[in-house]
């Protein structure tokens, strides 16, 4: 890990509760990094959304069922002990994706990626499309596209990048202000910003003054049960994707409805009883 | 030479060798894998300068301000605008897919004039003359009043240049299509007379009462609701949403009360009766009641009794008792009706029984609850010139107070009522219910004009079109609606020149009205609609250019206001469901699909669920229950008494036994290949049921069978 006080971990945590499914930060997101869009968009195995929002149901009968949307982004893993081996970087033999040290982001490089998959087949959150064909705006509306992120060609893999161009302007202006700092709200991702809810909330896990390490309290010790498993929220209502596969991401989810956080990993007969009281880490109380 | 097997081995080596060192093959990888990196057909974004536009998104009625992203004169990118009175941050998808609109694959890009059935470019100069030309003569024949005139709204300054048109014109035929606002004010109207209309203070408000009403899909000023929704945890306040399905709105709400489809007013009713009965009404606030408060009791105590309400509407006498009883309990009770997003077909007796609720509890003009509120008028129109035919057509009678009966009437007539129609921003062919009646009776109107952006069902049913241009390229006063609590107005200005040969929608009436020569010249003596829009707004001008915005009411409105029951002390009769099929079709609003004008853009679409939209074909929900035999995604045929379709089933826990939900604002068949030819119109399978107290459609949802397909 890097010991560097002043290396980020840009992270990202989602009120379930305040989410309305409505899906503006999918089309902001569309709209930011320049994602193309097809005729026929219902085949969502090939529908290139960094941001996908799902539709989550608690299973029971009416009139007892429950819903809720769940927005999935790339969860930006660290991998196991949190050392950087994110399940797409450790297989992708062209280093086209790489994990940011200084940031705590999973890059991927268009240039570099010869299309082989196998980071699809390895991230556990189907965080990851693959353009089978070259993108196509109707006449005229490549007019808006941003020159901040380059449109991609066919035959490459793509994710979201926690906006990293914004990250890059936000960089540059401190430079410009000449201040180390970057300001909590100089580096926003455009989902965040989008959200009319405010339900996402992004920011550096490693500041302590960033709201996000206030709700998410991450635990600077690893979980003692899992020594894979690092950064896992103190806040009992905070839980992570299939967090027990030491992928450690950052993005976390956050929700008072039990059934929800129960949906974060799968639980074998009996075992989410034994866990959902001292959610958190072991160390939380 | 005899080639032997040394000599074979040597040359092969050699050439192994010869390849391996000669540069050819490094050369050729290299070659091929930058010639591979070489994507000149992948677009390259000019790179510019970066600057922000703020405006005023107006996509739907909600009044959003956003701040546009521009590289040099490219807007790249729609966002929320900070600090804004509406949302304050934050856009919907369809205000940050704006831009998508500008490029629309459908989007009308010259005047166009239909000869022989077809489209043809034709001048802007030869569109005015020729329509000039027509308008003449039906002045000439004193026959004014055959000139109708449909728009979407009849707020704010382009409609009201509409209205200023037809009053010099010398035609009264001016109907405007129902929105929710339009329903908040018949129904303040209704209730505390004319010059009303209805705002909910959700942002304070403890407990909300939602009547179906898509609170978080679309309902109202949808970012603001969200924002609503979202602190609603922090302030400790309820929503109890009541409807058949589980909504996006009833899943995150503190309680979901399954209800028979249609039968929110009598339930209405039934609350009111309670909150009568057990005295939980506010007696300071009752003083205020004109009309015969006692006679409205008396009548809902015999005609909307608990047990007999409960069956009608599903839940338990227990339970409508105790709701009732919570919410006239609450601190800052607020009751809002408008199923979906209250637009389109809804019945007046809902919501103005929804509204008596909020009556009752004494809520009203404060904090936290319902703001009867004064129509503002800020525009300053001049009074228009009127000649003699002008002054006679303007006094003749009506022919209809609303589209849909404008369509009927047209359709029944055996004379041609209307000469001349005139269409803005609304797509009565695809929005209202049975909309090919509507496509017949434009079809039947020998001249019907559509200003509109696109080539929607509307236009293509025209036999004009004078393109206007897009909410980015043009100038607009918004003024807020839709149950905002705040009355302000917006502005949205250009961020870009228009893209094609559009115009803004005053502009071009302003021009016509000059062709058109005489009183009606006369009464536009504006150069163009911006100056024309300044000298409308004097009082706001400053704010509106400065801010981007101006408040028209400083302060929410105060005291009591008086409420006349009449009109449900006579018990006005629930709509009943047409058909006497065994189930029942309703439209479901989805936030990521519009169902009004414009249609839904590109990257909505795309955002689209599979379990809604696959490949062509629509899904409806159902209960597995009702589809018992049935399979979990198969084909069906779905029939009520306006139709058919051919839909694909969703087996889903979430809808009452017995209903049908269909996604509204899918089925376009105009030309665009993102947008159209998904699913069906759920219109076009209901028909309308004119409701008697409002003259309006009431029809919220229709009988239905599936059998196999």
């Amino acid at each position: 890990m890097i010991q560097d006080k002043k290396a980020h971990m840009f992270g990202m945590v989602i009120d379930l509760d305040k989410c309305t499914g409505c899906g503006s930060c999918t089309v902001s997101c569309m709209a930011e990094n320049n994602i193309p869009f097809k005729e026929d968009e219902s085949n969502k195995k090939d529908s290139l959304t960094w941001m996908r929002v799902y539709k989550v149901s608690n299973g029971k009968s009416f009139p007892d069922t429950q819903t809720a949307y769940l927005p999935r982004p790339c969860q930006h893993c660290g991998g196991k002990g949190d050392h950087g081996h994110s399940p797409c970087v450790t297989v992708c033999p062209a280093t086209a994706t790489d994990y940011g040290y200084d940031t705590g982001i999973v890059s991927q490089i268009y240039t570099r990626c010869f299309g082989c998959r196998y980071c699809m087949a390895a991230c556990p959150y189907h965080a990851r499309y693959f353009n089978w064909w070259d993108p196509v705006w109707p006449e005229g509306m490549e007019k808006y596209l941003s020159p901040n992120v380059s449109p991609r060609m066919r035959g490459v893999v793509e994710k979201c990048s926690f906006c990293y161009h914004r990250y890059q302007l936000a960089r540059e202006q401190a430079y410009y202000n000449e201040t180390d700092e970057i300001a909590e709200d100089a580096y926003q991702t455009a989902c965040t910003t989008a959200c009319p809810a405010g339900a996402i909330i992004f920011g550096d896990l490693n500041n302590p003054s960033h709201k996000i390490h206030q709700i998410v309290k991450p635990d600077p010790h690893p979980d003692p049960l899992n020594h894979d498993v690092v950064r896992k929220s103190r806040n009992p209502k905070v839980f992570r994707l299939l967090e027990r596969l030491g992928t450690n991401p950052k993005v976390y989810y956050m929700s008072e409805r039990e059934w929800i956080r129960k949906l974060g990993d799968s639980y074998l007969n009996g075992e989410w009883e034994k866990v959902k009281n001292h959610y958190g880490s072991a160390s939380h109380d | 030479m005899k080639v032997d097997r040394r000599s074979f081995l040597g040359l092969g080596l050699g050439a192994v060798a010869g390849i391996a060192i000669s540069p050819v093959g490094a050369k050729l990888t290299d070659d091929s894998s930058i010639w591979t990196q070489n994507w000149p057909w992948t677009p390259v974004p000019p790179d510019g300068k970066i600057s922000y536009d703020q405006s005023v998104c107006t996509l739907c009625p909600g009044t959003c301000g956003i701040k546009v992203r521009k590289i040099d004169n490219r807007p790249v990118k729609i966002e929320g605008r900070d600090s804004f009175p509406v949302n304050n941050g934050g856009a919907c998808l369809h205000g940050i897919a704006g831009i998508q609109y500008l490029y629309d694959p459908s989007r009308v890009k010259t005047p166009l004039k239909k000869n022989n059935g077809r489209f043809e470019p034709i001048s802007w100069e030869d569109a005015i003359s020729l329509l000039a030309k027509r308008l003449g003569k039906i002045r000439e024949n004193q026959s004014p009043d055959t000139l109708a005139c449909i728009t979407d709204t009849d707020l704010g300054s382009v409609a009201g240049l509409f209205r200023h048109f037809m009053a010099a014109f010398g035609s009264p035929n001016h109907v405007t299509m129902p929105t929710l606002e339009s329903w908040l004010a018949l129904t303040a109207q209704t209730l505390h007379g004319s010059g009303h209309t209805l705002g909910f203070d959700l942002d304070n408000a403890d407990f909300i009462l939602s009547f179906g009403a898509g609170f978080i899909e679309g309902w109202g000023s949808p970012v603001a609701c969200f924002k609503a929704n979202a602190s609603r945890k922090k302030r400790d306040a309820k929503l109890y949403q009541i409807e058949p399905r589980l909504s996006t709105t009833a899943a995150a709400a503190d309680r979901w009360i399954p209800i028979n489809p249609g039968t929110q007013a009598d339930l209405a009713m039934a609350m009111c009766g309670i909150l009568l009965q057990e005295n939980l009404f506010d007696p300071e606030f009752a003083t205020g009641f004109k009309g015969g408060l006692n006679r409205f009791n008396a009548m809902v105590q015999q005609k909307y009794p608990l047990e007999q309400v409960a069956a009608t509407t599903g839940i338990s006498a227990a339970d409508i008792k105790k709701t009732a009883i919570a919410f006239a309990k609450a601190k800052m009770p607020v009751a809002i009706p408008g199923k979906g997003r209250g637009n389109g077909a809804q019945s007046l007796k809902e919501f103005a029984a929804v509204h008596t609720l909020n009556c009752l509890t004494g809520n009203i003009n404060k904090k936290g609850g319902t703001f009867v509120k004064p129509v503002h008028n800020y525009l300053a129109f001049p009074d228009p010139v009127q000649d003699t035919v002008a002054r006679k057509g303007r006094a003749r009678k009506k022919i209809a107070a609303s589209v849909q009966e404008l369509v009927t009437k047209v359709n029944q007539s055996d004379e041609p009522v209307v000469d001349t129609l005139f269409v803005y921003n609304a797509n009565p062919c695809y929005t209202l219910n049975e909309p090919m009646q509507a496509v017949k009776a434009f079809e039947k109107i020998p001249f019907v004009v559509s200003f509109s952006s696109f080539m929607d069902e509307t236009a293509l049913s025209s036999d004009m079109i004078l393109p206007v241009s897009t909410f980015l390229e043009r100038f607009e006063d918004v003024p807020s609606k839709a149950g905002l609590a705040s009355s302000v107005v917006g502005l949205t200005s250009p961020v870009v020149d228009p893209v094609f040969n559009t115009r803004s929608p005053g502009d071009a009436l302003i021009r016509l009205a000059k062709a058109c020569g005489g009183t009606i010249a006369q009464s536009f003596e504006w150069d163009n609609y911006e100056t024309c829009l300044k000298n409308l707004v004097p009082g706001i001008w400053k704010a509106l250019s400065r801010d981007g915005y101006a408040l028209v009411l400083q302060a929410s409105p105060t005291g009591r206001v008086e409420t006349d029951f009449a009109f449900l002390a006579d018990n006005p009769p629930t709509i009943q469901l047409q058909g006497d099929f065994d189930l029942t079709l309703v439209p479901i609003d989805n936030m990521r699909v519009i169902s009004t004008v414009p249609a839904s853009s590109p990257f909505a679409i795309k955002t689209v669920s599979d379990r809604v939209i696959k490949n062509k074909d629509i899904f409806v929900e159902i209960n597995p229950q009702t589809a018992k035999g049935f399979k979990n995604g198969g084909f069906v045929t779905l029939t009520t008494p306006a139709g058919s379709a051919k839909v694909r089933l969703d087996f889903n826990e979430g809808i009452m036994p017995g209903v049908i939900g269909m996604v509204e604002g899918l089925g376009h068949w105009f030309d665009n290949k993102y947008v159209s030819g998904k699913g069906v119109n759920v219109h076009e399978l209901i028909s309308p049921v004119i409701e008697p107290g409002s003259g309006l459609d009431a029809a919220s949802g229709i009988k239905a069978r599936i059998s196999k397909a």
